[in-house]
């Protein structure tokens, strides 16, 4: 047995598990963090597949990274540095196209020219949407409550979430209701009348989930993106310089200043128990390594799963983690670019590359996307979400080159017959064709191509079945339910070992907050 | 690039001071010349010239125009005359003030309504039913203001209608060689004033031959930076400025009902229902808890306050329009919103909402200013509004 003591052990060198670790440290605890790959990061890393071009390899923009943790761990001085995503451009197949800039009044004069009324319906749109995330924000800093606890910590807890509903006023508690309850695309029919503006804002609820555009509950989605914030700005997106790595490597600087010890390459195999009590892990080595806490930051099928034997657990819980919906539905491809491209709505370059690019014309093109991920197919002609970062970041790509960011949905984790080599081919030529019909230099422009699929960002970065989120955001797996109650507050029924990744409230995104809360319950747990 | 106005072709080249702001989406002049006195005195001397074309207007047309639009404004429309233009406030069903604006009833069946804020969609709402065509003309309408004592010798001289015959908020139909217009007894200065509204395609025509015809009256461009002066003496509101419309407003304290704005005039409770009817109605039944009023700084103890700096009394060039702290003794009991030294009155003015209990003419309070970066409370005294009111404006 490895005799150097360490207080706890971060099983995950993610996001969320770095957060947890720095909060971990920051209140006095000797924490190691176990890695399995060789650079830190898991799901938001920058690598540099094609020499000289940096991929942003899964994640790509970030916007739900809290403040509290930006602030905490004073991450800017750690080299943190979040550049403005401004725009969100939808070229359409009619040679039409759509833009949302950054500035109100250029918004409203694009989006009148598609429909006066849809101009005044935005605003006050956005509005709602506004005071909706300021009104519900607090609950993603907030430790989940049991909803069946009378304990003090509970009730004080569903007393909180009480007012925060009861501010809301009648018209946004109606609007919240539908929220949680309606889909995206129903929801946003109720407002506008633009096609691809209601697709384009529609995809924004459908990120992430195996759900279409008109599945009930994937307004709520739309929703859990508006609570972004940057600098107290809700609704903005950002790109990290760098890529997201450099979100991650801000991290591990912020924990490694902290005292934190960094293990990459260090895969582990099982947490060690006795007497109901983690007391360690062992990694795949044969290496053990004690700690009187373990946290896990993976998702939670590896956390109950795979990481202990699910037969010390509860029957019960381990029947909710076998059910907890964690399906993949998306895939990744980076391109090397040797120009930018041209879209024929909209030739050449312009400040409409510099934002967000989205293939979505209307949301029968993204429910028919669906279709075809429904029944074990990736879709004929894909919901896209592009990004060009060497635009906004030029370090990421070598002089007057480009590297392009393109999240591919739906590519279904479960596909007939399995993915493999070839049909990994097909699925990024299926990409690139798409792309090319509204921007035909494309094609003639790539110097290389990664695709990742489901089951290759699960092999690589350990997402079980490819799921970005650790698990869908759907209403059932959120909050006092996220991964399953009652085990929504970080902790296990095995003493001494925690969870802390996306997979628990309030879920997926750069967002940090699942392993900062993780780390107040653990400091509470410990008298800290 | 934002919009440029029908006018853009002729401001462009006058503005010297290459000074522009945004308004509703388009860019106007604030000032043209380097400062903006010369403007400012236009408008209260001889008569300015001003590109109001960003206002949003609207033409709503068919049996039930004025049904509709009745539904919406406080005022009552079907006291509204043909050639008649009534100001008003329109609210949301709590009887918070959404917007303000004019109605001219232009026929029987047809009305222009201006507004400050995009209203499409709130007229579409609550024209359900109604025998109604709702027509965004704001980009095919170019609008002028010839404002200024001398701006009915202006009008006079460059066309052919019965100004004579045209009384306050009223309007008459003129032509300009092939260029029909209407004309509205109208502004946001105070003063003997005009509105221009004309189709875009002749704006360019209408403004060389306003400038050719008033030039011997003194007819000047004047800016946002001027206007805003004016406005502030004629104790106008400003919406975003001095009140924050219902529908911007992210909590409740920061709505305002007519009655809180000084426009209780425009609320005619006793006309069919429209919307915001039953809570203006309960609202008038209990004492409004703001009031909006004039404050003029008192002269002698600003330049007291500045003498204890060393200092001559330092006075706004511009209007200012920031929220500043209105105090009755100690106690905060409301805040100004925009302010100006009057070149005209000599006196340092502000519009202010004040807390009913303090806004009584004649009170004294105080507002705070910042001398020599230090934060002092200056007495000022309430007054009743507008502080400049010629008769020349209804004459």
């Amino acid at each position: 047995m490895n005799r150097t003591a360490f207080d706890a052990i971060v099983i995950g060198g993610g996001h969320n598990g770095l957060v947890n670790a720095a909060y971990l440290a920051r209140a006095g605890l000797k924490v190691l963090v176990l890695e399995r790959r060789r650079l830190v990061g898991g799901a938001a890393v920058t690598e540099e597949v094609f020499p000289g071009f940096k991929y942003c390899v899964c994640s790509y923009v970030v916007s739900l990274l809290r403040p509290e943790i930006i602030r905490d761990l004073d991450l800017p001085a750690c080299g943190l540095e979040i550049l403005p995503l401004e725009s969100t451009f939808t070229p359409l197949p009619s040679g039409d196209y759509l833009v949302r800039w950054a500035d109100h009044d250029l918004t409203r004069r694009e989006l009148y020219r598609h429909s006066p009324r849809d101009a005044d319906a935005y605003d006050e749109f956005g509005h709602l949407m506004h005071q909706l995330a300021f009104a519900v924000k607090p609950v993603l800093g907030m430790m989940p409550p049991d909803l069946t606890s009378f304990a003090p910590s509970d009730l004080a807890g569903l007393l909180r979430l009480g007012r925060y509903v009861r501010g809301l006023g009648a018209d946004r508690f109606h609007a919240l209701v539908k929220l949680m309850t309606m889909s995206a695309a129903e929801y946003l029919e109720e407002w506008f009348e633009t096609e691809a503006l209601r697709a384009t804002m529609s995809a924004s609820g459908i990120i992430g989930t195996f759900l279409g555009p008109r599945s009930p509950g994937t307004a709520y989605v739309l929703l859990h993106h508006y609570m972004g914030e940057i600098d107290g700005v809700f609704r903005a997106w950002g790109f990290a310089r760098g890529g997201t790595g450099a979100v991650s490597n801000a991290i591990a600087t912020a924990a490694e200043r902290r005292g934190v010890t960094i293990r990459t390459g260090a895969p582990v195999a099982r947490v060690l128990t006795r007497g109901g009590r983690a007391r360690g892990v062992v990694l795949e080595s044969g290496e053990e390594i004690a700690a009187k806490v373990v946290v896990s930051a993976l998702d939670p099928k590896r956390t109950f799963l795979e990481l202990v034997d699910p037969a010390s657990l509860p029957g019960e819980l381990i029947e909710d983690i076998r059910r907890f919906r964690i399906r993949g539905s998306s895939g990744k491809v980076n391109l090397a670019l040797s120009e930018l491209p041209s879209f024929t709505c909209l030739p050449g370059i312009g400040p409409h590359l510099r934002g967000a690019m989205s293939i979505s014309p209307s949301v029968e093109y993204l429910e028919r996307a669906y279709d075809d991920a429904k029944y074990g197919a990736f879709s004929r002609r894909p919901y896209m979400d592009i990004v060009i970062p060497s635009l906004i970041d030029p370090g990421m790509a070598p002089p007057g080159k480009h590297v392009m960011s393109i999240f591919v949905q739906y590519a279904p984790y479960q596909l007939n017959g399995g993915w493999t080599d070839a049909r990994r081919e097909a699925f990024g030529d299926t990409v690139i064709d798409t792309l090319s019909q509204y921007a035909p230099n494309l094609r003639g422009a790539i110097l290389h191509r990664q695709v990742l699929t489901p089951a290759d960002m699960e092999r690589e970065m350990g997402l079980t079945e490819g799921n970005i989120f650790h698990g869908e955001l759907s209403l059932h797996q959120l909050f006092s339910l996220r991964p399953a109650a009652p085990w929504a507050q970080y902790r296990t029924p095995i003493a001494g070992y925690y969870q802390c990744g996306s997979g628990t409230h309030p879920g997926g995104g750069i967002s940090g907050a699942p392993g900062r809360l993780g780390a107040l319950r653990i400091l509470k747990d410990l008298g800290r | 690039m934002l919009r440029t106005t029908p006018f853009h072709s002729r401001t462009a080249p006058l503005c010297q001071a290459q000074n522009w702001r945004r308004w509703a989406g388009y860019v106007v002049a604030s000032s043209y010349e380097l400062i903006h006195d010369h403007e400012y005195w236009a408008i209260r001397s001889a008569a300015a010239l001003l590109d109001v074309s960003p206002l949003y207007k609207y033409l709503v047309r068919g049996r039930d125009a004025a049904r509709l639009l009745d539904r919406i404004v406080t005022r009552d429309l079907r006291r509204c005359a043909v050639g008649q233009v009534m100001y008003t406030s329109w609210c949301d069903e709590a009887g918070k003030v959404l917007d303000d604006g004019t109605v001219t009833r232009l026929e029987e069946d047809l009305f222009r309504l201006t507004a400050a804020e995009p209203n499409l969609r709130w007229l579409h709402e609550n024209s359900l039913g109604l025998d109604v065509g709702i027509q965004d003309v704001s980009d095919a309408t170019a609008a002028l203001a010839v404002q200024g004592p001398a701006a009915r010798d202006v009008l006079r001289s460059a066309l052919d209608a019965d100004l004579d015959g045209l009384r306050f908020f009223r309007a008459t139909r003129a032509q300009v060689r092939d260029m029909p217009l209407t004309i509205t007894r109208t502004g946001y200065t105070g003063d003997l004033g005009y509105e221009l509204w004309v189709d875009a395609r002749h704006a360019e025509r209408m403004w060389d031959h306003l400038m050719e015809e008033g030039r011997r009256y003194g007819l000047t461009p004047a800016g946002i930076l001027a206007l805003d002066l004016a406005r502030i003496e004629a104790g106008l509101i400003l919406i975003d400025v001095d009140y924050v419309p219902a529908r911007k407003a992210l909590i409740q304290a920061r709505t305002s009902s007519p009655f809180e704005l000084g426009l209780g005039w425009t609320v005619r409770l006793d006309k069919d229902s429209f919307v915001g009817h039953r809570a203006l109605r309960a609202e008038h039944a209990r004492p409004a808890a703001w009031q909006l009023r004039g404050l003029e700084i008192e002269w002698d103890a600003l330049e007291r306050l500045y003498a204890e700096a060393g200092l001559p009394v330092e006075l706004p060039a511009t209007a200012w329009r920031t929220s500043v702290p209105v105090y009755a003794g100690d106690e905060q009991v409301g805040y100004a919103t925009s302010g100006c030294w009057s070149p005209l009155l000599k006196q340092y003015l502000a519009l202010a909402h004040v807390q009913a209990p303090h806004a009584a003419p004649g009170t004294s309070l105080a507002m705070e200013v910042t001398v020599e970066h230090r934060r002092r409370r200056a007495p000022a005294r309430v007054r009743e509004l507008p502080f400049f009111n010629p008769e020349r404006k209804r004459a």
